[in-house]
């Protein structure tokens, strides 16, 4: 193992050009030594593009990429230093899982007894000793997986970069599979960028979660911030669920906080980072989870509604509301062991639990 | 299965059956009989004249040595014609491949009498050679071996280049990106990666220029001229010029089995990568 644990990643005002097309737009990042970054987005948003230009495969149209604050652009892939598991792992199918853990040592004229060390001790810490004869078509997805992740580590990569790693897998054994790169990732203290448009994915294993769309970054910021403080309605609507709704905003009530007029009619007090203007249009959203329901009205924010219909969920009860002006309202609330659900027409009123409230997002 | 599909494929089976195994049939007896009288009984005498004979066994082996060289030939710039055609554009791919597919298109006959034009004493090539200073005197490269071998190259180039093409462009980029970010340069990733797994591609592409260049009569003959004398005249001369169809027949079969042996050679030698494909 090296000395030194972790690099900085940094990426300076990254763009990336496709003829007239806007892959990657003016990026900026900062990625601390030993995080693990998670880089979310729907397809086409350009994750992938960046993997290629932090490895040195696609190179930039403008910006510059630094490790520990040195710009590595002029560096090929190979002189790089990045570790790729791609999503299809990429095995070399001609070599034993030996010789391909051991190919990135052998370039590098690692010595035989050395390398063979090392060798055995990546199978060792991938759990894949009694597989080291192998040909890689011999092995399962998981495994396959494993090896990549082994063979990529040997040579002690600066940073390591995953390409929807899991995208293959089943469901359990990804989660099986999610706890080891994580447990790894923490083992070796390796800067780490990990692509996936699967938010659990993203929220569960990452330090940090950047937003992707459309070849930005919308937001950067810890699981639990990206879920509760979105910076953007885009945000706000990929990372969970929630409900959007149409509004104006009237004059701020006595305490400073803004007020909006929905569609309606009805007045709320929303939260927003950007300021708001009176008399703009804006889109309100707040979560079904963050909502309860109650039988009279609460007293302010609260939103009067008739059930449509009733979605138990186990431990969880959706209730689609339709509000007054026509708006549907999801609200997502615990349901007791033999709990009746509302019937369909009840009256209710949704109103936030006292942590959430509503914000709002420019339209 | 395999059954109420038989009827269907009889007609092609009986064609080849015809077209194929009925003259080798042929050829085989006619190889093997006593003598030009006619008379009754198998003898490989025609055998025992055709290894027994130094000369005879001269023009087999150099036969098989312009097949190689060819071959060797035909791979250095076919691979490296195939690798760009991988990876260019989808536009500049199909200009390729056309150019290269081009000598299958034209004429055998219009073909062998350009590269006439372009290797004669006053040809293209020398003209050029002499105005550029390289050389002092024109070189021999018409009726010349190196001549032949450079023709059949450029007209068996599609039989290389097409093989290995498809084999390239199947295989998963990722491959050569993973062994990059491993730290191998360009030359190393060629050499460890895509050379082992494009090899039953470039096994295939060299048993069809192999097979097709020690055949080809009319190349073979016309820029190789009448002092250089391969199988295939050999045996055209002893069955029309001699009328020895005996001997030609015994000749084509010995013939036959030594490319069957080097095109089986070959294909043990693919067999070890093909697994892993
Ligand atoms: N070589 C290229 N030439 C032209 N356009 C490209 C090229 N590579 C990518 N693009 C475009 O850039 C955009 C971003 O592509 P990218 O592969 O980075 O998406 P992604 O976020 O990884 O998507 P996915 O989740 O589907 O893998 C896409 O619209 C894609 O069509
Ligand atoms: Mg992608």
């Amino acid at each position: 193992m090296s000395g030194q644990r972790g690099h900085e990643l940094q990426l300076e005002a990254i763009t990336q050009r496709f003829h007239d097309f806007v892959a990657v737009r003016d990026i900026n990042l900062r990625i601390g030594a030993g995080e693990l970054v998670a880089l979310l987005g729907p397809s086409g948003c350009g994750k992938s593009t960046l993997l290629r230009i932090i490895s040195g495969f696609m190179r930039q149209t403008e910006g510059r990429v630094l490790f520990d604050g040195e710009p590595v652009d002029h560096l090929s892939p190979s002189r790089r230093g990045v570790g790729i598991v791609f999503q299809n792992y990429a095995l070399f199918p001609h070599l034993s899982i030996r010789q391909n853990i051991a190919y990135g040592l052998e370039v590098q004229g690692v010595a035989k007894a050395k390398r063979d060390a090392r060798v055995d001790e990546m199978l060792a810490l991938v759990h894949m000793s009694e597989f080291a004869g192998r040909f890689p078509r011999q092995l399962s997805g998981g495994q396959q997986q494993r090896v990549a992740l082994a063979r990529c580590l040997a040579v002690d990569p600066k940073i390591l970069l995953l390409d929807e790693p899991f995208g293959a897998l089943d469901k359990n054994l990804r989660l099986d599979m999610q706890i080891e790169v994580k447990r790894l990732q923490r083992e070796y203290g390796i800067t780490t960028v990990l692509v996936t448009h699967d938010q659990e994915e993203a929220l569960s294993m990452a330090d940090r979660v950047a937003v992707m769309s459309r070849g930005r970054v919308e937001q950067i910021a810890s699981p639990t911030d990206i879920y509760d403080r979105p910076a953007t309605l885009f945000v706000n609507q990929f990372v969970g669920s929630t409900n959007v709704l149409d509004g104006t905003v009237s004059t701020a009530d006595a305490d400073g906080s803004p007020v909006v007029a929905l569609a309606g009619g009805r007045r709320i007090r929303v939260a927003s980072d950007a300021p708001l203007t009176a008399g703009s249009a804006v889109r309100v959203s707040i979560r079904p989870e963050h909502l309860h329901l109650h039988a009279e009205a609460p007293g302010a924010d609260a939103l009067p509604g008739a059930v449509q219909t009733a979605l138990p969920l186990g431990a969880l009860v959706v209730y689609d509301l339709a509000l007054e002006g026509g708006a549907a309202l999801k609200v997502s609330v615990p349901r007791q062991r033999g709990e009746a659900l509302l019937p369909a027409g009840a009256q209710v009123w949704a109103a936030p639990q006292p942590s959430a409230g509503y914000r709002a997002f420019p339209a | 299965m395999a059954a109420p599909r038989a009827p269907l494929t009889l007609p092609l089976t009986a064609l080849f059956a015809a077209g194929f195994v009925a003259p080798l049939c042929v050829l085989l007896m006619l190889s093997l009989a006593a003598g030009d009288d006619g008379s009754a009984g198998l003898t490989l005498a025609q055998y025992a004249r055709f290894l027994g004979d130094r000369f005879n066994l001269s023009v087999l082996g150099s036969t098989l040595l312009l097949g190689a060289e060819a071959t060797l030939v035909c791979l250095l710039f076919g691979f490296p014609v195939a690798w760009v055609c991988a990876r260019a554009g989808a536009r500049w791919q199909s200009v390729l491949i056309f150019l290269v597919v081009l000598p299958i298109l034209t004429s055998v006959v219009v073909r062998t009498f350009s590269w006439i034009v372009i290797l004669g004493r006053q040809g293209l090539l020398n003209q050029i050679l002499l105005g550029l200073g390289l050389i002092d005197a024109p070189l021999k490269l018409l009726y010349s071996e190196a001549g032949v071998v450079l023709v059949l190259a450029q007209v068996q180039m599609p039989l290389m280049v097409l093989p290995i093409l498809t084999v390239l462009s199947r295989l998963d980029p990722n491959l050569a990106d993973a062994s990059r970010a491993l730290g191998a340069g360009e030359w190393r990733t060629l050499w460890r990666v895509t050379l082992p797994l494009v090899m039953p591609g470039i096994i295939a592409g060299c048993i069809l220029s192999f097979a097709a260049s020690i055949t080809a009569f009319v190349t073979q003959t016309l820029i190789g001229g009448a002092r250089l004398l391969y199988l295939p005249l050999f045996i055209y001369q002893q069955a029309v010029g001699a009328n020895d169809w005996p001997f030609a027949a015994a000749v084509s079969v010995v013939f036959m089995i030594a490319v069957l042996l080097v095109v089986v050679l070959l294909n043990g030698f693919g067999r070890r990568y093909e697994k892993h494909v």
